[in-house]
């Protein structure tokens, strides 16, 4: 089982990294040929109105969304990636371009601004102990459809959910070295792929 | 509890920049161009560093009411620039809300001895560097990013070329040293041991490195990405170009494909006149804003 990091713009190594921690073979997608060798990808944060239009130009974005509605990929996405899957940007710029794949709605820079962005320790659903959660300009989900899973709350908002086989964090797993929300995804693309 | 401003999440915010195109503007409408385009933040300023090199005097930081403006008008993180050491406008810029600051070269140095104290500040820094000691210096003051020199507002990519190898090389050398060197390097490099080791704990420079000072086509742009770049700051290259619009996209699409010769090919067509460049030897050294602040 092979597990691909979108490769567009974006914390691409460091979810790379990650993974090949997890003993997991990994591979960096930037283009339609090493997506279709892959049974889960994760798409990094990043900024999500540059990742979005780069996408749709170079046909990523068509290919994605073709293979999750057909079932076989597993997706995960951090932050910019979170914005990219939501069906609806509550802010999003006119035109933004989305893969219009998870039944929720998020907002974007919900926190604020740069200065605005915090770790801290987060409850995870599913997990025993909490994690360092870092949060950088991140959006939250302001609503969720019937099939959506949250897994992650603060006061703001939803800050991670799953929908069957689509994974979403407003947070960065990628920047601690807790491994934890990585090898949940990889259960994810392992329960699938069998 | 939330915790603001650690050092992780200032490095954080420019690992989400990798990859990815910074873009000089001086007007809402340029910084609606470079977002649409596909850049990762705008550098708001007055001038770019094409226009501050043919004013000459002393360049200050922008006018806030401008950086508000275009703080208002883009989605995508909003940069600018300060004098070097000049903490009084940091701490001005960062009281703005902007989401990074570059203590910067291209403004006229506010003090010929220290840098900013970045450490202090909640907003996080870029600074410039020609080599790896200058980088690892700002580094130890607080800097979570790091970009060339290279010789702003000519349109000649050759300074960030030598910054970027040199930086490049002096890494190697970190890395192939045996361990009971590191001391007589870091007193060459002028940077502390610990700094060093950082650097062959993680493999290469600590923080994310972009390209800088002079890159004005998209091959420009696949050549620092070819060496080593993690990203592309564009300052004069854009909007002094005949067709900025084109230049933007071309700029961030072969910033994505610096390795495929094909896109390089198609997105290099028919972008019109690029800016007009200048070559080093007719600059004198009072001329060079890299020598600024080292």
């Amino acid at each position: 089982m092979k597990i691909g990091v979108l490769s567009v713009q974006g914390a691409v190594t460091e979810h790379l990294r990650h993974l090949e921690q997890c003993n997991v073979e990994s591979i960096a997608v930037k283009n339609r040929e090493t997506l279709q060798q892959v049974s889960g990808l994760i798409i990094p944060g990043g900024e999500s109105t540059t990742i979005g239009k780069l996408i749709s130009i170079f046909g990523l974005a068509d290919s994605i969304r073709k293979r999750s509605k057909e079932g076989n990929l597993a997706i995960f996405g951090t932050c910019a990636g979170m914005i990219l899957m939501a069906r609806d940007i509550s802010d999003g710029l006119p035109g933004q371009p989305s893969l219009n794949l998870m039944d929720v709605q998020v907002k974007r820079n919900a926190f604020g601004r740069q200065q605005e962005s915090f770790e801290m320790e987060l409850q995870f659903n599913s997990l025993d102990h909490p994690l360092t959660a870092i949060f950088i300009r991140a959006p939250i989900i302001e609503k969720t459809g019937s099939g959506v899973t949250i897994l992650a709350s603060l006061p703001e908002g939803i800050v991670a959910a799953r929908q069957d086989n689509l994974l979403a964090t407003s947070f960065h797993p990628e920047l601690v070295k807790d491994l934890r929300i990585h090898q949940y995804f990889i259960d994810m693309c392992h329960s699938l792929s069998s | 509890m939330k915790e603001q401003g650690t050092y992780r999440v200032k490095k954080g915010m420019a690992q989400m920049q990798k990859g990815g195109v910074i873009m000089d503007v001086t007007t809402v409408e340029q910084a609606r161009i470079a977002e649409n385009a596909g850049a990762v933040a705008v550098m708001a300023l007055e001038r770019v560093p094409a226009d501050i090199r043919a004013a000459g005097g002393v360049a200050r930081m922008a006018d806030p009411e401008m950086i508000l403006k275009i703080m208002d008008a883009v989605t995508i993180p909003v940069m600018a620039k300060v004098r070097i050491g000049h903490f009084a406008e940091a701490q001005i810029i960062e009281e703005l809300g902007v989401d990074y600051i570059d203590e910067s070269e291209v403004l006229t140095p506010a003090d010929e001895q220290y840098h900013i104290n970045k450490h202090l500040f909640t907003v996080p820094f870029v600074c410039g560097a020609r080599d790896l000691g200058e980088a690892l210096r700002r580094i130890s003051e607080g800097a979570a990013m790091i970009r060339t020199k290279g010789e702003p507002g000519t349109g000649n990519v050759v300074e960030a070329v030598r910054h970027m190898r040199r930086v490049m090389d002096q890494i190697r050398q970190v890395l192939s040293k045996k361990e009971d060197e590191l001391v007589d390097l870091a007193k060459v490099m002028g940077v502390s041991v610990e700094m060093l080791e950082e650097v062959r704990k993680e493999d290469r420079l600590p923080v994310v490195n972009f390209a800088a000072g002079g890159i004005a086509s998209p091959a420009d742009a696949s050549l620092m990405m070819q060496l080593g770049s993690d990203g592309i700051f564009v300052g004069s290259g854009i909007f002094k170009a005949a067709n900025p619009e084109k230049v933007a996209e071309a700029i961030v699409q072969a910033t994505l494909h610096y390795d495929d010769p094909k896109v390089l090919a198609q997105v290099s067509k028919g972008l019109g006149e690029a800016m007009p460049g200048v070559e080093m030897s007719t600059l004198t050294s009072a001329d060079r804003m890299q020598e600024r602040g080292i």
